[in-house]
């Protein structure tokens, strides 16, 4: 579904209960038939992680949490999962700008489906490594209620390191989300989903912003229901802030990596400590091989082989061509990253996967001005071609 | 410059146009460095980038793609697609502290024979002075 004439509403949240005004929101979706389902991050049992969770059932909204600050998977690839093949639902998908950027990206590649889905786009302040996140939770810490709290002001780690001062302290979010420039959908080159939740430049303790098309408006009941919207000047002026300070956070970074890859000895030093575990690549909701080329026997040789390669080269690292996967992977996935770090956070051995990905993703990205998870009609730039680009390659070097 | 050394390039060559060009190359007798071994492709559009990067991780010196011109593939549009997959490969070998000018491509048509040997020449001289692929003999990869 796509809408394109937006509203702003202002919806009033009842006795400081930020969580309880956005689950009766979210279940209104439910109740007034706009859905058969919901898939949206509820919290567990345990209480010390959110995942994503389907409902159908609007008396199970209870620990609906699309504000907690952990993405134990991306809900791209679970939305993928659920959309991929004819189902005849209509679903209604919370997500934070990463995974929405991600669902772009998998429908142009054809491996999800917008057909009766709405998308509902939150403002994300970033998130915790899910063991960091159970750590919080478990030495008292409600995270959500941080993120509210500096909701204000579009900060989350200061506030942390001011709250506590014992097991929560150093813990941060995660590397990819200190370097997000993108943390609002529908903000500079994010797609604008049909339902954008706001909370950002607000004090969610006394209202949240929704941005919603007229038609949907309606059915929600939302001109009914609540206030006028009130000076958002603040909040856009706390959103550019945030996303002046992730950028240079992200140029910083990205300069060092390109400082130091220069030569072989660089590359060959990134992935020193990869184990081979192919986490990176299961976790990534880009990488789009049904059957990955690295899971198949395609580079599994005859025993003599091993040999010979040895032979020739005096030794080699086995298993052999760890390398050939990053720089194939790269090749797959560059052009349509992200940069959600789901990646780095799977790796084991935390190489720094998400900044190398992302750098190297940020000038492939450029030599064809695409911006992953901006626009369903810019086409992937490894499905599409142009007869009148790059035209000085293949002809003779001059 | 070591005169010594020789390099060693990967052809990928589409069945169509490059491919015919070598042949035509070879049938006219004309005179070019033995410096290259050649893989037979339909289309420069089959080609995985993959391949690309296990010869050159192999030791390969450079690497021809070698296609038909712009217009004249043979399944319309693969050329333009493996232009693509060039750009794309280049701009991440560069960024990974690899040299991209070890990948080339280049249209040569079934009729290109003496250009065919020409660019073959041209590389060879182009890769001596770069130097033999620094990942040659490195196992630890």
């Amino acid at each position: 579904m796509s809408v394109t004439a937006y509203q702003e509403f202002a919806v009033k949240v009842a006795e400081g209960d930020t969580l309880g005004t956005l689950q009766s929101f979210l279940g209104r979706l439910l109740t007034e038939d706009i859905v058969d389902a919901l898939l949206v991050p509820q919290k567990l049992p345990t209480g010390d992680n959110v995942v994503p969770t389907l409902i159908r059932d609007p008396a199970r909204l209870t620990g609906v949490d699309p504000i907690a600050p952990v993405m134990p998977v991306i809900a791209a690839k679970v939305l993928s999962k659920v959309t991929a093949t004819e189902h005849g639902e209509r679903l209604a998908a919370v997500l934070r700008s990463c995974e929405l950027r991600a669902v772009i990206e998998l429908v142009k590649l054809q491996q999800a489906s917008l057909e009766d889905v709405i998308l509902i786009g939150v403002d994300c302040l970033g998130t915790y490594e899910v063991k960091d996140y159970a750590s919080l939770v478990k030495a008292g810490v409600d995270p959500t209620a941080d993120v509210l709290a500096g909701a204000a002001k579009g900060q989350l780690e200061n506030l942390l390191a001011a709250d506590l001062e014992s097991a929560a302290k150093g813990y941060q979010i995660r590397a990819a989300c200190r370097m997000c420039e993108k943390p609002v959908p529908g903000g500079p080159d994010v797609y604008r989903p049909d339902i954008v939740i706001g909370f950002l430049g607000l004090d969610p303790s006394q209202q949240i912003l929704i941005e919603a098309s007229d038609a949907l408006a309606e059915k929600l009941g939302l001109e009914a229901n609540v206030g006028q919207v009130g000076d958002l000047s603040k909040r856009k002026e706390v959103i550019e802030r945030l996303i002046a300070e992730r950028t240079a956070e992200r140029d910083k970074v990205f300069t060092a990596f390109r400082e130091q890859v220069t030569g072989m000895d660089g590359l060959l030093a990134e992935f020193s400590t990869c184990i081979r575990c192919y986490n990176c690549m299961g976790a990534c909701p880009i990488c789009y091989c049904k059957e990955c080329i690295f899971r198949t026997p395609t580079f599994d040789h005859a025993s003599p082989q091993y040999f010979r390669w040895a032979e020739r080269k005096g030794s080699i690292r086995l298993p052999t061509d760890t390398l050939l996967f990053h720089l194939t992977r790269l090749n797959h996935m560059a052009t349509s990253c992200v940069g959600c770090g789901m990646c780095e956070s799977a790796c084991p051995s935390e190489l720094p996967v998400a900044l190398i990905f992302r750098a190297v993703g940020q000038e492939t990205q450029a030599v064809f001005d695409y911006h992953p998870g901006r626009s369903l009609e810019e086409e992937v730039p490894v499905a599409t071609f142009r007869e009148d680009e790059l035209t000085e390659l293949g002809e003779k070097h001059r | 410059m070591n005169d010594d050394f020789e390099p060693r390039i990967i052809g990928f060559f589409c069945n169509w146009c490059t491919y015919a060009g070598a042949d035509l190359a070879g049938t006219s007798r004309i005179q070019y460095p033995p410096n290259i071994r050649v893989i037979r492709l339909m289309c420069s559009g089959a080609l995985d980038p993959v391949y690309v990067i296990k010869a050159l991780l192999e030791g390969a010196d450079g690497v021809l793609i070698g296609g038909c011109h712009p217009g004249d593939c043979h399944y319309q549009s693969g050329n333009y697609k493996a232009r693509r997959r060039v750009a794309i490969l280049q701009s991440i070998l560069k960024q990974m502290g690899f040299e991209p000018e070890r990948v080339w491509l280049r249209w040569i048509s079934a009729s290109e024979g003496r250009y065919f040997a020409d660019t073959v020449t041209e590389m060879v001289a182009k890769l001596k002075e770069l130097g033999p692929n620094p990942l040659k003999g490195v196992g630890a990869i």
